[in-house]
């Protein structure tokens, strides 16, 4: 399946275009056009963001086979409605209409060929699965993805944990020393990237929607996703599960950096929070409250 | 026999007592009046008054739902907007939510159902009067407990609650426990109506209105009233158990004590898919019954949509965690709640082609009725569709939660069920208040929704394709964002526009319609046997009924006994005089 490229601004033409397609006649129309004349310009509105990891990309083609079976039940069905309502339409002195009460060879004949549709739709389904929920090796590029864990070319992932609180993400590295970030998560170019997704008040749902599908973070629960980026580049999302007043305000950014730009950032990071954790340390002693 | 016969020529413009041809009439013998004015409406139990309270009742529920839908549009039309604060837009999402499915479609249907049911038997009233007023003051109430609490602090976790957000660690005020209580006193007015409906219709049938024989409309409430009672104690045990975590010190839904926040999804969605059938099954039904009528032709599969109602409402007992696909739940499990999801779009799609077969070849009527009957068919068949492409759980995994399943369940509930509402509402006004409504402002009405409606939510689907979450208060100026939220704003309007016209047309017909006569369009079913208003005993004479369209027979009858040829009696041309 070709990728489609995204058109960002949207022509003044194609508004014009979706103001038109309200109209009920245009409506079969518009989506017949939209799918085989303009596919490129439609991308953005048609189908979802694209997509830079292979399980996003596999989502987004198993979104756009259904959608194209859709579209074809779509102009079948609008099709009928429409040749019904414009030659069917009562005209007087026209013969009454004959007094039909079913036709059980066509009746049974739909009724399967609506389950053939979907039996294929879930075979097509299932034979994307494992590509989609199986995390795809690093490439052999990156070395070493995490401090402190042993190199294996090709075969290495970064495993981050993702906590979700009101209203802020959390995002914890492996290694020896702590190394945590709020709101942007920091990760390798070409590292299979594993999360492990969970919440500690109420219901979050973890998305990137370049990166794929979304994983709810739930309290008391694990949820698994991973990603893989080859180039570096910063990717935007927001909670998508209402978790209290400022659910809106609860965003995220996942910052894909070259290899070695990113060990950099882990030393750093580990080394300010050690800074910081020291003159908490200190502080505290200093107006008495222990250690 | 018994005799039978209504006005023989049931024009638009014949009083409810021509004598035609020295044929006889129906005449209310014996019922004595009782006094008008409020108090008769308090004391009722005749079936059709409280028909009409539910109507009247939720109509004023659907415009209130409609506000709030109208400002969180307002608030969503410009990136960055300040106009409402976070608390009042959490606060309008689920009242806007709850208030359209807990006060407006499921009761609305209710209402329908509780006008018709016993008038399309034949039967004089519900099986259990008293108990039928009582369901529906409860809900009354429950929709009273709930609005209160805009003068506190209204409910603010949306309208599925999920815990632990609506634990009161995180939403201490009442305003989830006047949710709590209103699903409680709605589910119990429910839960009761659906045993009188079941009671009704298993026992009250005319003489030879056999299963075979019985109206869809009736059909898909007999299924609607058995989802309810299957569906409705499991949320009335969830809530109840939302009610003791939040007072009581239980930790049903409460990791840190032993509970699952999971288990309040389940139990939830176990309730929350049934009930969407039970919204959309009897708006089937009266689409069921509109088309035929303004096809001039017999339904397309009688037995087939019969029997795919009773499937469907089976099969959306199994398909509730479709709603949690990217919960930690094991694979297996998605993969068998996406099969059985694709399972309910089969008898769904049975019943798409059975209408569009029952359009073909007809002679089609254009009066209002099937101007939403044709819109509920050209905007369900998206719903169904994208319900389909949800249904596909890593599709799913993307779209969850964004304005792509927004736009889907609205063009399956609003598209789905309220056209088809509408379509009932314009079919079956004559007989509720003896007058026709006006043509002119119901098909300015149609196009207003229809318009309105597409504009507001075709655009919503690409928002959740480009990401937009749903349920958020602001979004920031990204890609398209700005510019499709104002369209969907624009057509919301239109939307609006539309409503409140057939609300005029409502309160202009009632009072200033054309009388209606017995049988203004020439229908199929028991209703129109009897005067419109009916008597308050529906019938002085309860005919045997003989085949599907027991009106038809009773019209041919009455052809032959007055000498002329059936074909003239059910030619539309007497009706069609506008
Ligand atoms: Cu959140």
């Amino acid at each position: 399946m070709p990728r489609i490229r995204v058109i960002r601004a949207l022509p003044r033409g194609i508004r014009a275009i979706r103001a038109i397609r309200a109209l009920p006649r245009a409506v079969p129309a518009g989506i017949v056009l939209a799918l085989v004349a303009a596919p490129a310009a439609w991308a953005d509105a048609l189908t979802p963001e694209s997509s830079p990891s292979r399980n996003a990309a596999d989502i987004h083609t198993l979104y756009v086979l259904a959608l194209i079976i859709g579209a074809l039940i779509f102009v079948l069905v609008e099709g009928v409605l429409l040749t019904s309502i414009i030659r069917f339409r009562r005209r007087r002195g026209g013969a009454e209409p004959a007094q039909i009460r079913g036709n059980t060879p066509l009746e049974v004949g739909w009724t399967l060929g609506a389950i053939a549709i979907l039996v294929v739709l879930a075979t097509v389904t299932f034979a994307y699965l494992g590509d989609i929920t199986t995390p795809e090796k690093s490439s052999g590029a990156t070395q070493v993805a995490a401090l402190h864990q042993p190199a294996v070319p090709g075969d290495h992932a970064l495993k981050i944990g993702v906590n979700g609180q009101q209203y802020i993400w959390r995002f914890d590295y492996p290694g020896p020393q702590q190394v945590f970030s709020y709101h942007d998560m920091y990760v390798p170019a070409g590292t299979t990237v594993t999360l492990k997704i969970t919440s500690s008040d109420v219901a979050h749902s973890w998305w990137i929607p370049k990166l794929g599908g979304k994983s709810d973070a739930i309290p008391g629960h694990t949820n698994d996703t991973w990603f893989r980026i080859d180039k570096p580049g910063t990717y935007y999302g927001e909670c998508a599960e209402l978790c209290g007043n400022h659910h809106a305000d609860m965003r995220a950014r996942v910052i894909v950096l070259p290899p070695a730009q990113f060990q950099a950032w882990m030393r750093r990071q580990a080394r300010d929070i050690l800074r910081s954790q020291r003159l908490l340390e200190i502080s505290r002693r200093l107006r008495g409250q222990g250690p | 026999m018994q005799e039978y016969a209504p006005a023989a020529h049931p024009g638009l413009s014949a009083p409810a007592r021509t004598t035609n041809g020295g044929a006889p009439e129906i005449v209310v013998r014996g019922v004595r009046e009782r006094p008008r004015g409020w108090t008769a409406w308090l004391s009722t139990t005749d079936h059709k008054k409280i028909g009409l309270l539910y109507i009247y009742t939720t109509f004023f529920f659907f415009l209130l739902g409609g506000v709030e839908a109208l400002l969180m549009r307002l608030q969503l039309a410009h990136a960055n907007n300040t106009l409402i604060e976070p608390p009042t837009y959490n606060a309008l999402l689920t009242m806007h939510g709850s208030t359209m499915i807990f006060l407006f479609v499921v009761p609305v249907l209710a209402g329908f159902a509780n006008y018709m049911v016993p008038l399309m038997i034949g039967a004089r009233d519900m099986a259990f009067p008293r108990l039928n007023a009582l369901s529906y003051w409860l809900f009354l109430f429950g929709g009273i407990a709930f609005y209160t609490s805009i003068f506190f602090t209204p409910p603010s976790a949306g309208w599925t609650s999920y815990a632990p957000l609506s634990d009161n660690a995180f939403l201490p005020d009442n305003g989830i426990d006047a949710w709590i209580f209103m699903i409680h006193l709605t589910g119990i007015s429910s839960l009761l109506g659906a045993i009188n409906f079941t009671a009704t219709i298993h026992n009250m049938r005319a003489k030879g209105m056999g299963w075979g024989r019985m109206p869809l409309f009736v059909w898909t409430i007999l299924i609607y009233s058995y989802l309810l009672i299957l569906a409705l104690p499991v949320v009335a045990a969830a809530v109840t158990m939302l009610l003791t975590d939040r007072h009581f010190g239980t930790a049903f839904f409460d990791n840190t004590g032993g509970g699952d926040p999971l288990l309040w999804q389940h139990l939830f969605w176990f309730f929350g898919h049934p009930e969407v059938y039970i919204m959309v099954l009897p708006a089937f039904g009266m689409i069921s019954e509109v088309l035929p009528v303004f096809a001039r032709k017999p339904i397309f599969g009688y037995k087939a949509i019969a029997a795919s109602t009773a499937a469907i409402a089976f099969t959306s007992m199994l398909v509730w965690a479709h709603h949690m696909f990217p919960t930690p739940v094991p694979e297996v499990v998605l993969a068998f709640f996406m099969l059985s999801s694709f399972a309910v779009a089969v008898p769904t799609g049975v019943k798409v082609f059975n209408w569009l077969a029952t359009l073909w070849r007809g002679s089609l009527v254009f009066r209002t009725p099937l101007y939403f009957g044709c819109g509920f068919l050209a905007t369900f068949v998206i719903g169904g569709i994208s319900g389909v492409i949800l249904a596909i759980f890593p599709v799913d995994w993307y779209f969850n939660d964004t304005y792509f399943v927004v736009a889907h369940l609205h063009y399956v509930l609003f598209g789905g069920s309220v056209f088809a509402i509408f379509a009932g509402l314009y079919y079956w006004f004559p007989k509720m208040s003896g007058r026709m409504m006006s043509e002119a402002l119901g098909k300015t009405s149609f196009w207003l929704m229809f318009v309105g409606f597409h504009v507001t939510f075709l655009v919503q689907h690409s928002l959740g394709l480009e990401g937009m979450p749903r349920r958020i208060y602001w979004y920031p100026n990204h890609g398209n964002w700005q510019t499709l939220n104002l369209i969907s704003t624009i057509g919301s309007f239109i939307l609006g526009t539309g409503v409140l016209v057939t609300v005029v047309n409502v309160l202009l017909s009632i009072k200033n319609g054309r009388r209606a006569g017995n049988d203004p369009w020439q229908a199929n079913t028991l209703e129109w046997f009897t005067q419109s208003p009916p008597p308050e005993n529906n019938f002085d004479v309860i005919p045997r009924v003989r085949s599907v369209e027991p009106m038809k027979d009773i019209r041919r009858e009455v052809a032959r006994r007055a000498g002329q040829g059936t074909e003239t009696v059910s030619q539309p041309a007497t009706t069609g005089a506008t």
